[in-house]
């Protein structure tokens, strides 16, 4: 893990650093004497050797303390406490729900393999898919904000409670509509998986109801792989919601960085991505912890 | 006896099916595969005909009237192609000479302006599938914005296949210290939720239709490169590879003559299945306006402008481009699978 952080942090630095536009003419604007980005490029260590530029890099990542956003600068760490509450309440409501409508759905798919609701659901799954994310939100927004007037088109309040009952709605189940058809998808050959082996054959044999079956045996070990994918969507709840943020105007983490790549605010991205980088092995460290008790098979080493 | 000795002698010389001719076989006998297939060649022939300018090379021409009715629905009103009209001031204009200061400029610039040849071709009310704000087509815009996309798609799965092919086959046959590099390195990348990575690329570098590609590729290699790299710590052990080291092939040699080709079917599913990633990026990112350029046309970009002009009931650009792309991606997905299963008759 400390040898991955450490290379996050290097492909980050060199990225920006041999790759990216020079710093001091960014925060310097269009108009600037030779002796302002001087300046600029001593205060911010900028004449020094890379070395050191890395070392202070490493010193603000450890510190906490990335400074200030170049372009507006608020501090960095305000930045991540004040978007973050707003990217969780709409994404964990998207992720719980997606997971919680996939796998009944998967499950009764996986049942009626082959027959016509296996292939009717697995192509409209498909052509769901093929359809940009992008599509969906525009027309959803359009349909159900705009023309209907169900939910408001877009914004943001500072209550929790008005957000998740007015604003994030709509955005909850455009999202869940879309990442609905890959689940049901991916989850059916988790199923089918399990339908094949040996103990089905044996639980019929011995005369258990179909219902038992499935809900009992079959849903019990396809959870396993269920929950492996899960752990892997698991980190995209911080900045994966971002193209429903940008459309709605939800302040979140994902908006945010997408307005840092516009303004070039590097501080901005490079703590968003340092952080939740480490933050994603954080989580991916404690669902392997996890996993172990929900299968014991697994053994850690 | 001779009629015994025909078919003994027969069977040596047919040789049995090769792994492509067999898999050949197999996509023929599926009958979605083949319809997909056809498809996505029809769209290959598309592209190519447009690069070539052949076919909708004049898409930034201003042909119609701004907001061009499809020319199913011709008799839609148009109020927005009006409204240009409407913009012009009514009743004689103020005759206010004697105070302007730039009065006596006027005949000489007069004459400049005339020096200089101007057309306004005539303008049609409607196009075959309407137009956008300035009056373009909206059908030619869609082919070119295929091309724009399939291409980057095409090209951005080729360069991550490159890399994840390359440093997999490294990873996986030498393995030691080499392969724990390479699997820190990939550790990195992945640490890195993907679309951090693609927005920290491209806030370096820029914009453009080149930068999209080295994005995608540089960002996306890390799938193929797993499975590339099992297949190899599978393979590297095999008898067939060892025997090629005792008749002497070089370390490269094994890698990508011996075993590439065997494992080459992986590779192959695994292209197509990004180029279908890539192309939804490509778009993405097209639309969030750090993609293609503005002077280019994407699938990407027409949705960009279709968002504005839905709310004015202008849909067609989005139907255009929502459907060029479900049409394609859909036939793409379809033939990955049919050609999965062709290539690996295991699975199932």
């Amino acid at each position: 893990m400390v040898p991955t952080l450490a290379g996050v942090i290097l492909l980050i630095f060199f990225l920006f650093k041999f790759f990216g536009g020079d710093p001091a003419e960014i925060l310097a604007g269009q108009v600037a004497t030779q002796e302002q980005i001087e300046s600029i490029r001593r205060q911010l260590g900028l004449d020094q050797p890379w070395w050191v530029q890395l070392a202070i890099f490493v010193k603000q990542i450890v510190s906490f303390d990335f400074g200030k956003s170049w372009m507006t600068n608020e501090q960095v760490s305000n930045i991540f406490a004040s978007r973050l509450p707003a990217s969780l309440t709409v994404m964990v409501p998207i992720l719980v729900l997606e997971v919680c409508l996939a796998i009944p759905l998967a499950m009764l798919v996986a049942y009626y393999r082959g027959r016509l609701i296996d292939r009717a659901i697995v192509i409209v799954c498909v052509l769901a898919m093929s359809i940009s994310f992008l599509v969906y939100i525009i027309v959803g927004q359009y349909l159900f904000a705009f023309l209907l007037g169900w939910f408001p088109v877009q914004g943001w309040s500072d209550s929790f409670w008005k957000n998740l009952t007015t604003y994030a709605p709509l955005p909850i189940i455009l999202a869940t509509m879309v990442s609905l058809a890959p689940q049901t998808r991916l989850y059916r050959t988790f199923f089918l998986d399990e339908i094949g082996h040996d103990y089905v054959r044996t639980a019929r044999a011995k005369g258990l109801d179909e219902r038992r079956i499935m809900f009992t045996h079959v849903l019990r070990n396809a959870l396993i792989p269920i929950l492996t994918y899960v752990a892997l969507l698991l980190p995209g709840i911080f900045a994966g919601a971002f193209l429903i943020e940008i459309f709605f105007s939800i302040p979140g983490l994902g908006r945010e960085i997408y307005l840092a790549v516009n303004r070039s605010d590097y501080p901005v991205i490079q703590a968003v991505t340092v952080y939740l980088a480490a933050l994603t092995m954080v989580i991916n460290l404690v669902t392997d912890v996890l996993y172990k008790f929900v299968d014991p098979r697994v053994v850690l080493r | 006896m001779a009629a015994i000795a025909q078919p003994m002698a027969a069977a040596p010389a047919e040789r049995s099916q090769g792994v492509w001719a067999a898999a050949w076989t197999r996509l023929k006998a599926d009958r979605v595969g083949m319809v997909c297939l056809a498809v996505v060649a029809a769209f290959m022939a598309l592209i190519l005909l447009s690069a070539a300018g052949i076919v909708a090379g004049g898409w930034q021409l201003e042909k119609g009237v701004p907001y061009a009715n499809p020319g199913f629905l011709g008799q839609r009103p148009n109020v927005e192609a009006q409204s240009i009209d409407l913009a012009a001031p009514k009743g004689p204009p103020v005759d206010i000479s004697d105070i302007d200061p730039l009065a006596p400029k006027y005949a000489e610039w007069d004459k400049r302006a005339a020096e200089i040849q101007t057309s306004s071709p005539p303008r049609a009310e409607t196009l075959p599938f309407g137009g956008d704000r300035w009056g373009r087509d909206v059908l030619a815009k869609s082919i070119k914005g295929a091309q724009i996309s399939i291409f980057v798609g095409v090209f951005a799965a080729i360069m991550a296949t490159c890399i994840g092919t390359v440093l997999g086959a490294t990873g996986g046959y030498f393995g030691g210290r080499v392969g724990d590099f390479l699997e820190w390195v990939y550790n990195v990348f992945t640490a890195i939720p993907n679309i951090l990575l693609i927005f920290a690329f491209a806030a370096v570098v820029g914009r453009g239709i080149d930068t999209v590609i080295v994005i995608l590729g540089l960002t996306g290699w890390t799938g193929i490169y797993r499975l590339v790299r099992a297949e190899y710590i599978k393979h590297a052990s095999r008898e067939y590879v060892r025997a090629a080291q005792a008749i002497g092939a070089s370390h490269p040699s094994r890698m990508f003559v011996h075993i590439l080709p065997n494992i080459s079917h992986v590779v192959l599913v695994q292209l197509s299945l990004l180029v279908v990633g890539f192309i939804k990026s490509e778009v993405i990112l097209s639309f969030l306006g750090l993609g293609v350029p503005i002077e280019m046309v994407s699938w990407g970009t027409m949705l960009a402008e279709a968002q504005t002009e839905l709310v004015i009931g202008k849909w067609w650009q989005l139907a255009a481009a929502t459907a060029f792309m479900a049409v394609f991606l859909t036939a793409f997905s379809l033939l990955t699978d049919a050609l999965r299963d062709a290539l690996d008759p295991k699975l199932r």
